[in-house]
């Protein structure tokens, strides 16, 4: 049994199907068809609802797409759809924004679009542009070309009076915490279920008694299986629940993050140390699925074009896995064994991700090239980290993803480097020791010549970043 | 009699509100009529409607071969999954099994035969999506397969044609090519395009008694879906009510192909006696329906020292898919607008119709003229760069003109053409020249980043080239409070025709628009009506509802006169009020008057597009009725690196005519902008070597994000100009014109990879222009470089 509020009505269901999405939730069973369904893929954004969530004593908002959360997700949570903004007769500054900017043509994505900007009021009291964009970016309109839209994104803020949602925050803050429960939810239907552990140790309990169980944090890759590939999970562990498992902790030599850390919360604490991790993070997918993407998630499902592992590789980060009681600590360069394939054993999971804090000089550039800048998959991912003490090299991690079946290092690369005075020439070498590192594959997103040939210009941009006169070097930079 | 007795207001007041003008009325920026109940979620399209408890869903099973002949189905294991109602395949289909628009060539379900990836060949009925998907993929299906033609070139080469080629011919190209100083010629491949209108395709049938059908469907068509629901049941066309509120986005991609969803919906509904909804997964709906046509164009064309044209042959070869559709006028349009703004001099444009084995291919906003229109801006830039001389200038310098240079290349003659004078605001507002040095400067001292800038026009036709589709009907009923209910056969996809036109007729009756109820399109109020498309929605439509309003305002206006025994340029309305010589009263008030002294206050109107005729065989004649004209300047930068880019800023001065709604046509003209933007750069289909589509949804599909529009984005509509011709309150359509303003874009990320030549070499980019083709052309401009000078004159890394 899961218990949430769905804006204000208590909701507890005891037999819901656990691999039922948010989506299909509201419009299916509650009839609530404002939230509307454009692709089931979290890609367009139509879908995007908002999460309130117990931050000790106050609320945080968060957009996430419903067709990407299964609905075990909601517990102990405030589900605020499209529907709910209205303060009875009076339409909320996002919606009245979007009304005045004619910001709606055929108004399908419009109720995404509106708890998007709902999620931006509530999170920024006055974004600049940049920050609008981002809190957009996951979300496509057909109609409009999207200027009325970051019209309103704007006009909203005219409008300064509290809301209801600002009205009732402390009765909705007391509501959840009765919600919040000692035992551990879980939802059952048929043969399938889903628990949500509170405690990481409880977790690696379930596991080892779930072996087969899928570890559910984000979903934003989980949930595909279901609404794209249509195959049934039949169990499930939900792990957005175990606070620990969400710290982000700084120290003095390192930055510790723990696996069911979202995207959106990493993103502070490498952005402070790693500027180029943050402009990363910021084109990485949309802001529905930062919030909801884990760190773990996107290392564990090991893709070989995931956006964080390889920059996460050439700062040498290392993951700590952990199986009932053991736990183990290895770089992630060595965690990814093939396509797909992980050192993962069953009833393992990665626990954290120790990421060593920059020196004094940031050496980590990170270079994502995609078909579009935003909220699009890499054709190739560069990330590089080269340390030059007197004008030779004495250190190179340069990993790429896109490249190969995993994401990986450029072992070939960095030895030429390595010793070699940094010049046009050595990085000449260095660009054509890459042939010997990688045979990438052709695919829809990019051929392999080209996947070659922008991975060898990434050491280029990087060799002209790093001279000390001022060169324009990035479209990123134009906003 | 009256509920307004309480309220009556004085005749000073009445006088005073009747003096200021009417603030809905046409010419006004009032907000789409349903933006209030999109932004609450509260707009109903067809997925949210009640659903009865015993509805089914449907799923059909797609073909997984490009072409094959259908050896077996087996539709037996379909039923051992609970929830099935039925299985159906061709045979099952009661009347009429083909549902081509035009032509035939496309069956409901495959006909022993699979001609592509997603075709349907099976469809399930049951109680939810998800079962019928997983009992449709239960039957057996086995294949034979056969040889599929998968490019344009194979086509050609095998003369693989849905219909015969059609040519356009003026004066003697080849001649004109002998004679002239220079020559270019040339291909390129201009990609499709997928609609992704956020709502995929679906409709949802109720059986009625008489074994009818009422269909909600999303289709810019309702006439046609009327027609071909009716023919697949094998039913007379008056026992089908065809009802569409409204779209979420069309584009195109809803006139013809809403109706396979809706048939095939039909046909589980009358088997099954069941109401039955089919919508379309997005992966379903990109693998099932067609797209904007691919294009192969060759051109070969003659011009002068001044870069002037003197003769121009043009091969525009579309991939239509493996069926008719709508084709056979898509490739003519391409074929109409390889002219743009220009005149050709001499001209033989022969448009070809390939048939290939993808999913047959059809509108979308521009209709072919898109990738007929990008041929001409192709050749400018390339006669720019071969005479050294700036592009815009060559624009300029072929733009139709005075007698001798005003004809088209199909013997129409281009009037009130405002083109030069709307290039040349929109250069200095833009401040083309002064932007074109600082840039030259940038890309001196820029070695990874390059600026582009480009300045290009569009002259588009409108009016449906079939001629007899230019016609419209309107239905207006006015109550005894005074409210009116308005009907037109229009289609609502976002684009505000309704709003439009509910402004034109508060502008008529002089009343406030929301004493107007705009109600949906329906097939038994408003008969065989064209589909909403060409642009012509609100020229169309607009009249004749237009024409219903006045023929009901006639009528009070002769009555008043009788009754008050005026004249009847004594009665006036305004504002809400009609003014009877020295008397005044509400609107409502001569209304209920009008009733009761009986007369009709309802009316139907009609409407056909005067002065337009064409002969195709002659290829000759008058096909459209005005042209729109706009232009758009962008400026873009280019990663020479990895051919990423992003756009700077674009200045678009667009001409609508006398708008009627600035608001809703400065909304078309962006929108419309960036889509045109998108097709050319980030948008790119992908079929791999079995002919399945790659980029079948949004994750590898990539249309453009909120970052993609313009980072400065200036639009503007051309002020004081009415159209010369009499359409509704002097508009102009707004639809398609803007879509080809994204071209200056694709120029612009030309104009900043020639900077890597110096500006010596003309790239040549197949669209989309992605990053990886930039980067591509970037990399041969950097060799012509290498080859034909030691030290290159652009800075490269």
């Amino acid at each position: 049994m899961i218990k949430f509020l769905l804006n204000q009505e208590l909701r507890e269901e005891h037999t819901l199907d656990p691999n039922m999405t948010v989506l299909n939730y509201l419009r299916e069973h509650v009839r609530k068809t404002g939230t509307k369904e454009g692709c089931a893929s979290g890609d367009c954004g139509a879908c995007t609802v908002v999460l309130a969530e117990l931050d000790g004593d106050q609320l945080r908002y968060k957009s996430i797409n419903s067709c990407l959360t299964f609905v075990s997700a909601l517990d102990g949570k405030q589900l605020i759809t499209v529907e709910d903004l209205k303060d009875k007769d009076k339409l909320h500054p996002s919606q009245q924004a979007m009304v005045d900017c004619h910001g709606s043509q055929c108004g399908f994505c419009t109720p995404g679009i509106v708890m998007s900007l709902f999620a931006l009021g509530k999170n920024n009291a006055e974004p600049d542009k940049e920050e609008v964009l981002e809190a957009l970016a996951g979300n496509l309109c057909r109609c409009t070309g999207y200027r009325p839209i970051v019209d309103a994104a704007n006009a909203m803020y005219d409008d300064a009076g509290a809301d209801q949602f600002q009205r009732n925050e402390q009765a909705t803050v007391q509501r959840l915490k009765a919600l919040q429960r000692t035992d551990t939810p879980s939802l059952a239907l048929d043969k399938r279920h889903c628990h949500n552990p509170k405690t990481t140790a409880e977790l690696a309990e379930l596991f080892l008694q779930y072996p087969e169980a899928r570890l559910l944090a984000g979903g934003t890759d989980l949930a595909l299986e279901v609404t794209q590939f249509h195959r049934e999970l039949p169990a499930m562990i939900y792990v957005g629940d175990i606070a620990e498992l969400k710290q982000v902790e700084v120290f003095d030599d390192r930055i510790e993050l723990g696996a069911a850390a979202s995207l959106s919360q990493c993103y502070d604490a490498l952005t402070a140390d790693y500027p180029d991790f943050g402009a990363l993070l910021h084109r990485f997918a949309s802001l529905q699925v930062r919030n909801q993407g884990t760190l773990g998630g996107n290392i564990g499902n090991a893709s070989p074009i995931g956006d964080s592992p390889p920059a996460l590789i050439a700062l040498k980060a290392q993951v700590v896995l952990r199986k009932g009681d053991q736990r183990r600590t290895m770089p992630l360069e060595d965690f990814f064994v093939d396509y797909k394939v992980t050192q993962l054993q069953p009833s393992e999971f990665i626990e954290k991700v120790i990421v060593p804090r920059a020196g004094a000089v940031d050496r980590f550039r990170a270079y994502k090239i995609s078909k579009r800048l935003d909220d699009d998959i890499s054709a190739v991912l560069a990330a590089l980290s080269i340390t030059v003490d007197d004008g030779v090299v004495t250190d190179a991690c340069i990993a790429f993803g896109g490249m190969a079946a995993i994401p990986k290092r450029a072992r070939h690369c960095e030895q030429t480097l390595l010793g070699s005075h940094w010049n046009q020439a050595t990085i000449a070498k260095a660009m054509a020791a890459l042939e010997q590192d990688f045979a990438p594959i052709s695919d829809f997103r990019a051929s392999k010549d080209y996947r070659m040939l922008t991975a060898r210009n990434m050491l280029q941009r990087y060799f002209v970043e790093s001279q000390v006169i001022e060169v324009e070097t990035r479209v990123t930079a134009y906003v | 009699m009256s509920n307004h007795q309480s309220t009556k207001k004085t005749v000073e007041e009445m006088l005073a509100q009747a003096k200021q003008e009417l603030q809905t009325g046409v010419g006004r920026k009032v907000k789409h009529e349903s933006a209030a109940k999109q932004v609450t979620g509260e707009a109903v399209y067809i997925d949210d409607r009640l659903e009865f408890p015993n509805q089914l869903h449907a799923y059909a099973r797609m073909s997984d071969r490009a072409h094959a002949r259908i050896t077996r189905i087996d539709l037996s294991p379909c039923y051992e999954i609970p929830g099935v109602a039925i299985a159906i395949s061709a045979e099952d289909v009661p009347g009429q099994l083909d549902i081509g628009c035009v032509l035939p060539g496309d069956p409901l379900l495959a006909d022993g035969k699979a001609e592509y990836v997603g075709q349907p060949v099976i469809a399930v009925g049951a109680d939810s999506l998800e079962t019928a998907r997983k009992a449709a993929m239960a039957a057996i299906i086995e294949y034979e397969e056969l040889e599929p033609v998968l490019s344009v070139e194979d086509a050609l080469e095998k003369e693989s044609y849905v219909s015969d080629p059609h040519t356009h011919q003026r004066g003697d190209s080849k001649a004109a090519l002998a004679k002239a100083p220079h020559r270019i010629q040339g291909a390129v491949h201009i990609g499709g395009q997928e609609h992704f209108y956020l709502e995929t395709q679906i409709s949802s049938v109720i059986p009625t008694e008489d074994g009818g059908m009422l269909v909600y469907t999303s289709s810019q068509n309702p006439t046609e879906v009327q027609k071909l629901v009716a023919e697949v049941l094998g039913i007379s066309f008056n026992k089908v009510v065809v009802d569409m509120r409204r779209m979420g986005g069309g584009f195109g991609g809803k006139e013809s192909q809403a109706a396979g969803p809706a048939c095939i919906a039909a046909v589980i509904a009358r088997l099954t006696g069941r109401p039955t909804k089919m919508r379309l997964p997005r992966m379903e709906d990109m693998m099932i329906t067609g797209k904007r046509h691919p294009f192969f164009n060759q051109y070969d064309v003659g011009y002068n020292d001044q870069g002037i044209l003197q003769g121009v042959e043009m091969k525009l070869a579309g991939n239509c898919g493996y069926s008719p559709d709508l084709s056979n006028s898509i490739i003519d349009r391409a074929m109409f607008h390889a002219d743009n703004g220009y005149y050709l001099g001499d001209a033989t444009i022969t448009g070809y119709r390939c048939k290939t084995n993808i999913a047959s291919n059809t509108a979308y906003r521009g209709f072919g003229g898109p990738q007929g229109l990008i041929m001409p801006e192709i050749i400018m830039d390339d006669i720019a760069r071969r005479i050294g001389v700036d592009p815009l200038e060559i624009r300029k310098r072929n733009l139709y003109g005075d007698e001798g240079r005003d004809h088209t290349h199909y013997y129409q003659k281009v009037e009130d053409n405002i083109l030069p004078e709307l290039i040349a605001d929109l250069e200095q507002n833009c401040e083309y020249q002064k932007r074109r040095k600082e840039i030259a400067e940038y890309n001196r001292h820029s070695p990874i980043l390059k600026k582009g800038l480009a300045l290009t026009p569009v002259k588009f036709g409108i009016s449906f080239t079939a001629t007899f589709l230019n016609q419209a009907g309107a239905l207006i009923h006015v109550y005894t409070d005074g409210s009116i209910h308005l009907n037109h056969g229009g289609t609502e996809m976002g684009q505000g025709l309704n709003t439009k036109v509910a402004q034109i007729v508060a502008e008529e009756f002089q009343v406030d628009i929301d004493r107007i109820q705009i109600t949906a399109t329906n097939t038994d109020k408003v008969p065989n009506t064209s589909p909403t498309a060409a642009s012509s929605g609100a020229d169309l439509n607009g009249k004749a509802a237009q024409n219903a309003a006045i023929t009901i305002r006639q009528r009070l206006v002769e009555f008043a006169a009788r009754h008050f025994d005026v004249t009847e340029e004594d009665v006036v309305f305004q504002n809400n009020h009609v003014i009877i010589r020295d008397q005044i009263m509400p609107f409502e008030e001569l209304i209920q008057l009008a009733y009761f002294h009986q007369i009709s206050l309802s009316s139907t109107g009609f409407y056909r597009t005067p002065k337009i005729y064409y002969d195709r065989d002659k290829a000759r004649g008058r096909p459209f009725y005005y042209y729109a004209y706009g232009a758009a300047c962008s400026e873009v930068v280019v990663d020479t690196l990895t051919g990423e880019y992003k756009i700077l800023r674009a200045d678009i001065l667009h001409d609508v005519g006398a708008s009627l709604n600035p608001a809703i046509d400065i909304g078309q003209v962006e929108g419309a902008f960036v889509q045109g933007a998108g097709w050319l750069t980030s948008e790119e289909l992908v079929w791999n070597d079995q002919g399945r589509l790659m980029t079948a949804g949004p994750a590898s599909y990539k249309i453009p994000a909120v970052a993609d529009m313009p980072i400065d984005f200036r639009v503007r509509l051309v002020e004081n100009r009415r159209n010369k011709e009499d359409t509704v309150f002097h508009s102009k359509a707004v639809g398609e014109p803007p879509f080809m303003l994204g071209i200056s874009v694709f120029c612009a990320i030309k104009d900043a990879v020639a900077s890597v030549a110096n500006y010596r070499v003309s790239p040549q980019i197949d669209a989309p222009a992605t990053p990886e083709r930039v980067l591509w052309a970037v990399e041969s401009l950097k060799q012509a470089v290498a080859q034909d000078q030691p030290a290159p004159a652009a800075a490269t890394v």
